[in-house]
């Protein structure tokens, strides 16, 4: 297997003070995958999802994203990843159309780019009647969909998506992984934090951290087997065994 | 947010110019008459006729009066003694005794001003009808003050009289009705693009750190001079307008001069906003809620405005406030603001505060982009 690594991790270590959120994690994503990242609250998942982001920056340890050194050059980085976070974060205040023409004119897209693609992006999501609406007044399940698809806009290598299915509605998490297949056929990588085990089960390999550390890395299918459990979820309570937080 | 824009300066305009004064205009006076002569009801006629005075009291005793100035009820007590004609008519010295509110010493001094101007005016024709050189003295004690007199004690009154021939006929120059809300004006307006300078652009960021739509901002390549610039240029606009529609409240309600460039006068209001949005935008870096950031920029607005010299002169303040006052971008441009609206001070007069304004402003917004992180 020569696969292309698109994220290359080598004993990652964060630490805030005397808590080390991150500790010494080691793990390769490769080019296409869907790549999901589970854990209990407080586990590390979103501290090491920001450091690949270049939002924080790592204590120590060789973090390579996109063939980039993220603790060098997180701005080279930025341009070439797709991020969605855990809290809501289009602008409320302003229309769909303006949101996405505002994300594409940041990642250097002209106005002869956007406007094409947004007009196609709207008519495939079924979104063209909100077009001019307000983000701030659609419904949630609608704005994740949207800040999925905005955070892809500009066609980066990899996107980042921080629990991007918390708090909707099962009809819309199984569109909102439908949207997840299809940008991954498109050749983008996508790295992927998630508490639902369920949806552990559509992803390509999925790495299982407690308190910091990496307990388990690989597909889902042999890890079920490694551990002789039916289901990621008896998986999780066999090996994630959280001492001091609960999910 | 649009009606605040335009509301805020008009109503601004329209409340403090006229409001923030030091003009006195009506002093409430007890006279205590225990002289009941006509010379005695001279003097009162005119100092009622004065348009300053009004006599609200006449208590009977000097304690009484002092009860009075005690609640509040009189400005002043005038003490009449029962001597006062005959001392007029030249058989004893006359006096005079006046008791003054001080506890705001500045109308304590001028009340007092104005009193003795009206007793020099009154002396002068007694004079002048009589031909007896016989001049008032009075004694003034500053009650309910402290430490405050408003004038020295005792101070003879009377002198006018004694030097004929020589009048001394002030002219007002830049202002010569002595209009205080000519004064007041170009540093109202200085107040209002001060706040919306330093508290709207860095309220915006903070709330987008609160809302979480930064972080979304932080993880694209957006170079951090140009995240600044998004949040200078809009507030920019937004003051000079507001400027503009302040400065048209001043010439229609208050029919403001402006005898200095216009130009001028936005080219340095423009330099000023980046100084005080590139400090307001600093402050927001490091504030992680609004309340943070507001009890901040909230300091500096008061202690900035309060030092300017748009109520005080700064060179009577003490030499620390001056030194303060060299990265107080708000005391330029009220100096500014006032040298250019009033006297029609050119380019010349004010290069040098521009100078500094521009150093100011390059200083803070440079800040501002340094002090950004885009990631912890």
């Amino acid at each position: 297997m020569d696969r292309e690594k698109v994220i290359e991790v080598k004993d990652l270590v964060k630490r805030f003070g005397s808590f080390t959120a991150n500790d010494r994690l080691t793990f390769d994503v490769y080019r296409g995958e869907i790549f999901g990242f589970l854990g209990a609250n407080g586990a590390g998942k979103t501290t090491a999802m920001r450091i690949l982001c270049g939002l924080s920056r790592p204590t120590s340890g060789k973090v390579m994203v996109a063939g980039i050194d993220a603790s060098r050059r997180p701005e080279v980085i930025k341009k070439r990843i797709g991020y969605m976070s855990q809290r809501f974060s289009l602008y409320e205040d302003l229309t769909v159309r303006e949101n996405i023409e505002l994300y594409g004119g940041i990642y250097g897209m002209t106005m002869k780019e956007i406007v094409p693609r947004r007009e196609a992006l709207l008519e495939r999501l079924s979104f063209t009647a909100y077009g001019d609406t307000l983000i701030g007044s659609l419904p949630l399940g609608l704005r994740q969909k949207l800040a999925f698809a905005v955070a892809v806009f500009h066609e980066p290598e990899i996107v980042f998506l921080d629990e991007p299915t918390s708090g909707v509605d099962p009809v819309t998490r199984r569109q909102f992984w439908e949207m997840i297949y299809e940008t991954a056929s498109r050749g983008i990588t996508v790295f992927v934090t998630t508490h639902y085990m369920d949806e552990a089960e559509y992803c390509d390999r999925i790495t299982i951290m407690s308190e910091g550390r990496i307990v388990a890395l690989d597909t889902p299918s042999a890890l079920l087997s490694q551990y002789g459990t039916a289901s990621v979820e008896e998986l999780f309570v066999k090996i994630a065994r959280p001492q001091k937080t609960g999910v | 947010m649009i009606r605040a824009i335009i509301a805020v300066p008009v109503l601004q305009m329209l409340i403090l110019v006229p409001a923030v004064t030091f003009e006195v205009k009506r002093i409430d006076l007890a006279v205590i008459d225990s002289d009941r002569s006509q010379a005695s009801r001279e003097l009162i006629a005119k100092l009622t006729g004065s348009s300053f005075f009004v006599v609200t009291a006449s208590p009977s005793n000097i304690t009484e009066a002092e009860s009075m100035l005690f609640a509040g009820d009189a400005d002043m007590a005038l003490v009449i003694p029962s001597d006062f004609s005959e001392g007029l008519a030249g058989v004893t010295r006359p006096r005079l005794q006046v008791l003054v509110d001080a506890v705001n010493a500045t109308s304590a001094q001028l009340s007092w001003n104005y009193l003795v101007q009206v007793v020099r005016d009154f002396n002068r024709e007694v004079i002048l009808n009589k031909g007896t050189p016989a001049g008032i003295s009075g004694g003034s004690g500053a009650a309910a003050a402290g430490s405050m007199t408003p004038a020295s004690s005792g101070g003879t009154i009377a002198s006018a009289g004694s030097i004929p021939g020589l009048s001394v006929s002030p002219r007002y120059w830049y202002n010569p009705t002595l209009n205080y809300k000519y004064y007041m004006l170009p540093g109202v307006l200085v107040i209002l693009i001060t706040a919306i300078g330093l508290m709207m652009s860095g309220l915006n960021l903070v709330r987008e750190k609160e809302s979480g739509t930064i972080e979304q901002i932080n993880v694209t390549p957006v170079m951090k001079w140009e995240l600044i610039a998004s949040k200078v240029i809009p507030f920019f606009f937004i003051g000079l307008l507001d400027l503009a529609l302040g400065l048209s409240i001043g010439w229609l309600a208050f029919n403001i001069p402006f005898e200095g460039s216009l130009l001028l006068f936005f080219a340095c209001a423009a330099i000023f906003l980046v100084a005080v949005l590139g400090l307001a935008l600093f402050f927001s870096t490091m504030a992680s809620t609004q309340q943070q950031f507001l009890f901040v920029a909230f300091f500096f607005v008061m202690i900035f405005i309060l030092m300017s010299g748009i109520f005080t002169p700064t060179e009577s303040m003490p030499l620390w406030a001056q030194q303060f006052n060299w990265a107080n971008p708000v005391a330029y441009l009220m100096r500014i603001n006032r040298m250019v609206m009033l006297k029609g001070s050119g380019f010349h007069e004010i290069a040098a505060d521009m100078g500094m304004l521009t150093v100011l402003a390059v200083s803070f917004l440079a800040l501002a982009i340094r002090a950004y992180r885009k990631r912890a």
